[in-house]
């Protein structure tokens, strides 16, 4: 069960001189259940890359298995693999188009054959599970503030019941709250649903406090992959690509170089927290 | 299907025709199409067909690249080319069953082939070698006198490049829109035409949204700038004839006039 790419190119204008490499090269494991970011900076291929695991790019070469089946052999159905890893793009609310928010959220599960007391009940979930109270759901969606609009567009993809649920930056263009509690809903379902989550931004902060792997995508290609911590350690590189690693990282560098006897690792301001107070000799509260 | 569409793609070569003032391409356009409904007998086709064959190589645009803007018109081409062959009365060449074939019919259908591809061939000429917002500024420019008509000329100008803008921005909106409810199950592909049709509406609802939401963005951001239309504006680049475009409208009417100097004559 995971997602394999395997020397997956994606060229365009194959063949002009406008040959243009969006994707070179990729080998990448996608396991069961894990927490995933991808990173890279605008035009690094993260939104190629995402669009491909659930079949709406099509690879120039490679290819890609979902759960041990080659995806683009004749008689995969893309439409099932679609509703298996659920994708959410960037800015999902402009995709609403429903009267209600209900029938909105239910025309993912309805495409997918299901009959509609079937959908409503887990639109109703979907809902729920995104934190938009029930007295909402006959509202048009039009009327809601941007970030339940954007709740309840990820909230239609959840309804199907992805095994993988991509997020293409989720919370982009959002307050410092609305993105919080956005990544903290998306962090419970992982927790509670166990299901593959795929976190696209370019915010490290954003990423390094939930994720369990990181992916850096640069120019088409995987700069690196692995968790937080060892990504993190290639902070002069990241730069070098316009990225930056988390301010902690930074902090707990400058210390070290200082003399205090830091560890560098920490990721978090959690992290960060206990690992000064080690340094001092205290254990906390 | 939407990527075929040529008109209204700009393709960069620096040519002497890109240099050219957007006023000389609209004018040379014009005389150009006039020529094309214009011309008579073969002499005057080969004049025409030599004069649009230079400046295709004058402008450095590839020709393969010009052709593909004919395929958005090949199926009006095969149709008028057929209401010629079979409807035009005159001398039988074939005949089977109740369908003539006339002479006249044949000559017909090949001069109107001839005229459409020339015609198309020669307005993306212009577009390839203008930018939009070059096009509406010369179409605005040359356009001044109706003024005095109480035309308001440039707020046609500054609609036309505005709608041209927005273009590619809509075609983007759909792909993504598209996209997305793709992953969410929708089936734009299969299914009978009223299935189709309704498949639409997930795709038109969220375009409609973002096209009005642009609009207001815009219409903002105007605003903010003082945009009051254009009642004493003053251009950034004020269009300004060079020796080029002098020689450009020298061209055009010797072209014109050696036309017009064959149709007398023959």
């Amino acid at each position: 069960m995971a997602i394999i790419l395997d020397k997956v190119n994606c060229v365009y204008e194959q063949g002009t001189p406008r040959e243009m490499y969006a994707l070179k090269d990729i080998n990448l494991k996608i396991g069961d259940g894990q927490f995933i970011g991808v990173i890279g900076h605008t035009g690094s291929g993260k939104s190629t890359l995402i669009q491909h695991m659930n079949g709406l790019l099509r690879a120039t070469s490679g290819s890609i298995y979902y759960n041990g089946e080659d995806i683009y052999a004749e008689d995969y159905s893309m439409r099932s693999l679609r509703s298996k890893v659920g994708l959410v793009f960037q800015y999902p609310e402009h995709q609403l188009f429903e009267t209600t928010i209900l029938a909105d959220v239910c025309f993912g599960p309805m495409n997918q054959g299901l009959d509609k007391n079937e959908a409503e009940l887990r639109a109703f979930e979907a809902l729920h599970s995104v934190g938009i109270p029930e007295g909402l759901f006959d509202q048009s969606p039009f009327d809601l503030s941007g970030g339940q609009k954007r709740r309840v567009a990820i909230a239609g993809v959840l309804a199907m019941r992805p095994e993988v649920l991509i997020l293409d930056e989720p919370t982009a263009g959002l307050d410092p709250k609305g993105r919080d509690e956005i990544l903290d809903q998306i962090a419970k379902l992982h927790a509670e649903n166990h299901i593959t989550v795929i976190l696209v931004s370019h915010s490290m902060e954003d990423v390094a406090k939930y994720v369990e792997r990181i992916i850096v995508m640069n120019q088409g290609s995987v700069m690196f992959d692995g968790a937080p911590k060892e990504v993190f350690r290639h902070y002069k590189e990241l730069e070098q690509v316009g990225l930056a690693a988390p301010q902690v990282t930074y902090l707990m560098h400058e210390l070290q170089e200082k003399g205090f006897p830091v560890s560098r690792d920490a990721t978090t301001v959690a992290e960060a927290k206990t690992e000064i107070l080690r340094a001092f000799g205290r254990s906390g509260e | 299907m939407v990527r075929d569409i040529t008109i209204g793609q700009y393709y960069p070569t620096g040519s002497v025709i890109h240099r050219m003032d957007p006023r000389v391409k609209l004018f040379g356009t014009l005389v150009f199409l006039i020529s094309v409904f214009a011309y008579k007998g073969i002499v005057g086709l080969a004049v025409v067909t030599v004069f649009l064959a230079m400046m295709i190589k004058v402008s450095g645009v590839p020709f393969k690249y010009m052709v593909k803007g004919l395929r958005a018109i090949i199926i009006l081409m095969l149709i008028t080319a057929a209401f010629n062959l079979f409807l035009t009365p005159g001398e039988a060449v074939v005949q089977v069953w109740k369908i003539t074939l006339t002479k006249e019919g044949i000559t017909a259908a090949v001069r109107m082939m001839i005229r459409l591809t020339y015609l198309v061939l020669g307005t993306s000429l212009m577009t390839l070698t203008t930018t939009p917002n070059q096009l509406t500024d010369g179409l605005e420019r040359a356009l001044r006198p109706l003024k005095y008509l109480h035309i308001p000329v440039h707020e046609i100008a500054m609609m036309m490049s505005i709608a041209l803008r927005f273009i590619p921005i809509l075609v983007e909106e759909t792909d993504k829109i598209m996209k997305a409810q793709m992953a969410r199950g929708a089936n734009f592909e299969e299914g009978n035409v009223i299935q189709r049709a309704k498949a639409m509406i997930p795709l038109l609802v969220p375009l409609f949204v973002s096209a009005f939401r642009r609009a207001n963005d815009l219409a903002l951001a105007m605003e903010a700038r003082c945009y009051r239309g254009g009642e004493g504006r003053t251009k950034m680049k004020p269009l300004c004839y060079q020796n080029i475009d002098r020689i450009a409208y020298l061209v055009l009417i010797l072209y014109l006039a050696l036309l017009i100097a064959l149709r007398i004559l023959l």
